[in-house]
């Protein structure tokens, strides 16, 4: 008899990366087909194509680092960012745009930096982030929903749009709802609504795709594969911040309402801000990195140039993630006060 | 039901503690060999009391405690010592050590056994040295020898006793089997207990996933005399662990890096009580203990009552293990247990369960993935650490970091290991930053005594070299200064009456006078027996020699009454009587030597050694007189003391100096003791004192009283002598810092005796 000599623990439980990587695949799911309920075959073309390249990059570059394929893809990790980065990216977005995005994600953002688990940040955002800096008029060319444009675009004029140069009819277009009220110019809240009849008709078309992603965030709570601590501080911290702008002038700000249910903040605060690589790791972290992030998106979309600002809001707070770590470590069981710092 | 705490972490991984409850306890049949190791806990190995070929009994024992933390061994049974040798002993190393084989005769004749019936009547430390008679080691951990942990020093005064039942790891059911079968063994071994601790409370817990245990747990405590608390926890790993424990039971954390008697609690392991009980009650010792046997290779898992030293090979085969199905073999628990290489080493006093694994059981590890800092571990841990990070310190060998993120807080229980979905062996990685940590700092302590010893060298030397440089200016200067002083002396100095020097005068003109005399005398007597003429100019030569003589010794004694009141030389009285001595035991040797040879010098020197006698006895007597005439005609007691004095600051001096001088040659020769560089540097200031008080007395010494030149005059010689001669071997030995430094010691007392000679001389000469 052979007999195995391995360290302890000698039990383990079951799950691995890949596993935690494709549940949370399967929570962005509900998101993914709200999304094209309401706006088209666009968003899954996208999500298609952008899983495919991700990959395709990810294996490439395996193969140039001279890692197993089978091993590292079947982390999945690529799987899911080229996933996020596809659910934040506008419906008919270009494939070269596309490309360039997955491939700043994949290759520079996560690969460069030596893989899974050392990149400083989250590889979706910075491809995202990227195209937004660079690509302007793309990147904020968005698609309404179906019912209020009243314009359908096929599965194949969807294809041509996306792929073959066609751009996107003028017709389908319409501006979002944060990009709507950041233009307001002098108008009143209430003289804005009153003038956007079709924004209004169609601000239910966000808020469903909000709902469906913060349905998918509560099943990876519910399975732990993420704790409350990011999302709950961010949602909270957006809630508090706008809600007390909302008090003080309801005729120039949203309502918290509003800026909870309109953008990516569902899909920033559930799957982008809690990619634990990225974050802050103790629980007193992660509430101060969550409520940052929500505190910075307020700033930014009520007083920046952007009308979102998901993506900025998470790589500001994944460039002072690591302080955070330091300076809140948890006590440790036998210690009066807990570690504050790094000493050397 | 009193109040439970709650612990931050744990996990939950399958108990599988069913498999082995299925079946009664049973004892394993004798086994026909036993391997007992001489180390089966931390602390010292014990040395062995028997020799191979001796007969022992059972319970006899047969190795000795070598240190605190170590404990007795004994024969499990009657047998025969057949070996004394290494054997491969339980380790995750899969080490050997130093082990005593039996082979039992199968009559289990037990030694003489003597309980007592009442405890209480004994002294504490009686009570005490009972169970540390009886080889108790805790049998729950790392086999702490029991009776140091229930007779504290009186420093430590404890309020809580805590047992511990919870027994959290999965598939171990040894204490489970224990507290349902022997419930009154381990309360009167918990009266034991608090008798011998006096704690004002006594807990105990117990996981709800025992509740037959607790049952009847809490059956026999209520017909205790004394108020025992059984305490249902919650089922969770590692509840089991020390620290976490009394957290449950009491909500007081152990501060880090104490244990818990530094908070007045004393948590014990059942198995341990029991085995107090029976050892303060009936005198057995610790020979025996339950084990668990599972695993899905074991057809018949369940638990035994087990010799220890007993093979786990025998265990195995009682279990019916099947050798093909078996690919991992565990000692202790899945969580915390460490993997066997082999089945043929014994089982000792902390083996709580032996799991004999299958392959689909226990699966090889799968290949780690990246961590992605999802935080799982840091959920789980219970000593509240952030495990990613430390794995991040220990993988980058950022040690400090590790250490100052808490690394040695980590209690190594896997519960990071076990949930981390990248399969990545965290604990293994603290295991090894931890030996890491251990060997850096034993070579940080090396090195920095090897830093205390360089500064310390090179500080010598710069003091020599600048003391060096000191005392040639300062002999430069003597010397500049001696020689303007001749010159004057040669200038203003008139031969002066001197007393002394009259006295000398006398006494050889009157040695000469009698001389003459003598010559003048015989010169008659020859003149007289030849009949020679010029006789009257003969007599009239020795009538006037005559008169020289009588008045040279009158002018003698005239000059003796002028001299000042010498008091007579002590020393050189003494030197004398000492010669003598010397002079009476040569010839007595001698003596004997002609005497046993028969020779005919004997008469002669028996004769000449009568002369001797006598002389010596003479030198003695005078020596006596000068003694006591110096006594009183001393002029002053205050400078006989003084004097006194001096000398033992010099020897005082003298003897610090050797001893430095001896720790430095032992620091140079690589003795790097911490002791050493410690005494170095408390003598220099000593000697530095030394030297300063010396200066002082010698300062002090008023002048007329100083020392005399002429012993001030070889002083200076001999330390030319010296001087010269470390020169030379200086020269012939080339560049030696030892000799060099002996030589500038040398330099200095030379410079320092010619400027004592001078201001003697200048005391001397000036009044």
């Amino acid at each position: 008899m052979a007999l195995m000599r391995l360290s302890s623990p000698h039990v383990h439980r079951p799950g691995k990366t890949g596993d935690v990587m494709k549940q949370v695949i399967a929570a962005a799911l509900p998101g993914l087909a709200t999304l094209v309920w309401y706006f088209g075959w666009g968003p899954l073309i996208n999500a298609v194509f952008a899983v495919t390249l991700a990959l395709l990059f990810e294996a490439v570059i395996l193969k140039l680092r001279r890692r197993p394929l089978g091993f590292y893809l079947g982390d999945f990790s690529a799987a899911l960012t080229g996933l996020l980065l596809a659910l934040a990216l506008p419906p008919y977005l270009p494939w070269w745009t596309t490309t360039v995005g997955v491939f700043v994600a994949i290759v520079i953002a996560k690969q460069l930096y030596g893989g899974l688990g050392q990149n400083p940040f989250n590889p979706a955002m910075i491809g995202y982030a990227l195209l937004l800096i660079s690509f302007p008029v793309e990147m904020t060319r968005w698609a309404g929903p179906q019912e209020v444009t009243g314009a359908q675009l096929s599965f194949v004029d969807a294809l041509a749009v996306i792929f073959a140069g066609q751009g996107l009819p003028d017709a389908v277009t319409m501006a979002t709802p944060l990009e709507t009220f950041k233009h307001k110019g002098a108008l009143t809240a209430d003289e804005l609504w009153a003038q956007s009849a079709q924004l209004l008709a169609g601000l239910h078309a966000w808020q469903a795709v909000n709902l469906a992603f913060l349905l998918g965030g509560i099943y990876l709570l519910l399975r732990r594969i993420i704790t409350w601590h990011i999302p709950g501080a961010l949602l909270f911290t957006l809630f508090m911040v706008s809600g007390f702008f909302y008090g003080a002038d309801p005729s120039n700000h949203g309502s918290p309402l509003f800026h909870l249910s309109t953008g990516a903040i569902m899909l920033g605060a559930f799957f982008i801000a809690t990619d634990p690589v990225t974050a802050a790791t103790s629980n007193k972290g992660k509430l101060v990195f969550g409520a940052s992030i929500g505190l910075l998106i307020y700033i930014i979309r009520t007083w920046g140039n952007y009308p979102d600002a998901v993506a900025f809001s998470v790589l500001l707070m994944n460039l002072a993630a690591p302080f955070l770590d330091y300076y809140t470590r948890p006590r440790t069981y036998g210690h009066k006060q807990p570690q504050k710092g790094i000493k050397r | 039901m009193s109040k439970i705490w709650s612990f931050h972490g744990g996990i939950h991984p399958p108990e599988n503690k069913q498999q082995s409850l299925q079946r009664p306890l049973e004892a394993l049949p004798l086994p026909s060999r036993l391997v007992l190791p001489l180390q089966q806990h931390i602390g010292a190995p014990a040395s062995p009391l028997v020799k191979v070929g001796d007969r022992v009994l059972k319970g006899q024992p047969i190795a000795e405690p070598t240190g605190f933390v170590s404990a007795y061994l004994h024969a499990p049974t009657s047998g025969t010592v057949v070996d004394l040798v290494d054997h491969s002993v339980p380790h995750p190393s899969g080490m050997t050590a130093p082990c005593v084989v039996i082979e039992p005769d199968g009559e289990e004749r037990w030694i003489e056994l003597q309980g007592v019936d009442d405890y209480r009547s004994l002294e504490k430390h009686e009570l005490a040295e009972r169970i540390r008679h009886a080889g108790i080691a805790g049998m729950g951990g790392a086999g702490f020898p029991t009776e140091i942990k229930l007779h504290l020093s009186d420093d430590h005064i404890i309020n809580t006793l805590i047992i511990n039942g919870v027994e959290c790891e999965p598939y171990i059911t040894a204490d489970d089997m224990l507290m349902r079968e022997r419930a009154d063994e381990i309360i009167g071994g918990i009266e034991i207990a608090a008798h011998l601790l006096t704690p004002t409370h006594v807990l105990m817990g117990i996981e709800d996933n025992k509740p037959e245990a607790a049952r009847a747990m809490t059956e026999a405590a209520r017909r205790s005399r004394i108020d025992i608390e059984v305490v249902v926890v919650p089922t969770k790993y590692p509840s089991g662990g020390e620290r976490q424990l009394v957290k449950l039971l009491t909500g007081v954390e152990v501060p880090s890096g104490k244990i818990p008697a530094d908070i007045g609690i004393v948590v014990q392991n059942v198995g341990t009580l029991a085995a107090v009980y029976n050892a303060v009650h009936f005198g057995k010792p610790l020979i025996s203990r339950i084990t668990t046997i599972t695993g899905e290779a074991a057809s018949r898992p369940g638990n035994r009552e087990v010799l220890i030293g007993t093979p786990i090979s025998d265990l195995l085969a009682h279990a019916g293990v099947d050798p093909n199905r078996l690919t991992r073999l565990v000692m202790g628990g899945p969580m915390m247990g460490y993997a066997l290489g082999n089945a043929n080493v014994p089982l000792i006093k902390t083996s709580n369960c032996i799991i004999a694994g299958a392959a689909d059981e226990f699966p090889p590890a799968p290949p780690a993935q990246n961590c992605i800092r999802c935080g799982a571990c840091e959920q789980v841990c219970p000593a509240e650490l952030l495990p990613q990070q430390l794995h991040w310190f220990a993988k980058g060998r950022e040690y400090d970091k590790a250490l100052n993120f808490n690394l040695l807080d980590c209690i190594e229980c896997g519960a990071c290991s076990y949930v981390c979905p990248s399969n990545i062996p965290l604990v293994q990685y603290y295991r090894h930053a931890k030996g890491e940590i251990r060997r850096e700092q034993a070579e940080q302590r090396k090195a920095e005594q090897a830093r205390i010893r360089f500064e310390a060298r090179n500080e010598r030397l710069e003091r020599e070299k600048t003391e060096k440089e000191a005392r040639r200016k300062a002999r430069a200067e003597a010397a500049a200064k001696a020689q303007a002083a001749k010159k004057d002396d040669a200038v203003t100095s008139a031969p002066k009456a001197d007393p002394e020097a009259a006295l000398k005068a006398a006494k050889t003109a009157a040695a000469v006078a009698r001389t003459k005399l003598k010559k003048a005398e015989k010169a008659l007597q020859i003149a007289r027996d030849s009949g020679e003429s010029d006789l009257a100019a003969l007599e009239a030569e020795v009538s006037a020699q005559q008169q020289k003589v009588a008045a040279s010794e009158a002018a003698l004694k005239a000059a003796e009454s002028t001299a000042p009141a010498k008091t007579p030389d002590i020393k050189e009285l003494k030197l004398a009587a000492a010669t003598a001595r010397t002079k009476v035991t040569k010839t007595e040797k001698a003596l004997a030597d002609a005497e046993a040879k028969a020779l005919p010098s004997a008469e002669k020197l028996r004769s000449s050694l009568a002369t001797l006698r006598s002389k010596a006895d003479a030198a003695q007597h005078a020596l006596a007189a000068a003694e006591q005439s110096a006594r009183p005609a001393a002029p002053a007691e205050a400078t006989a003391a003084a004097t006194a004095d001096l000398k033992q600051l010099k020897s005082n001096a003298a003897i610090l100096r050797t001893k430095l001088k001896k720790a430095r040659k032992a620091i140079e020769a690589g003795d790097s003791s911490a002791e050493l560089a410690q005494q170095v540097t408390e003598l220099e200031p000593q000697l530095a004192s030394a030297e300063q008080a010396l200066a002082a007395a010698q300062a002090q010494q008023p002048p007329h009283t100083g020392p005399d030149l002429k012993a001030l005059k070889s002083a200076v010689a001999i330390a030319r002598t010296k001087v010269k001669k470390a020169q030379k071997a200086l020269d012939e030995a080339g560049d030696n810092d030892d000799l060099r430094a002996e030589l500038a010691q040398l330099q200095q007392q030379a410079a320092a005796a010619d400027a004592a000679l001078e201001a003697a001389q200048q005391a001397t000469e000036s009044p």
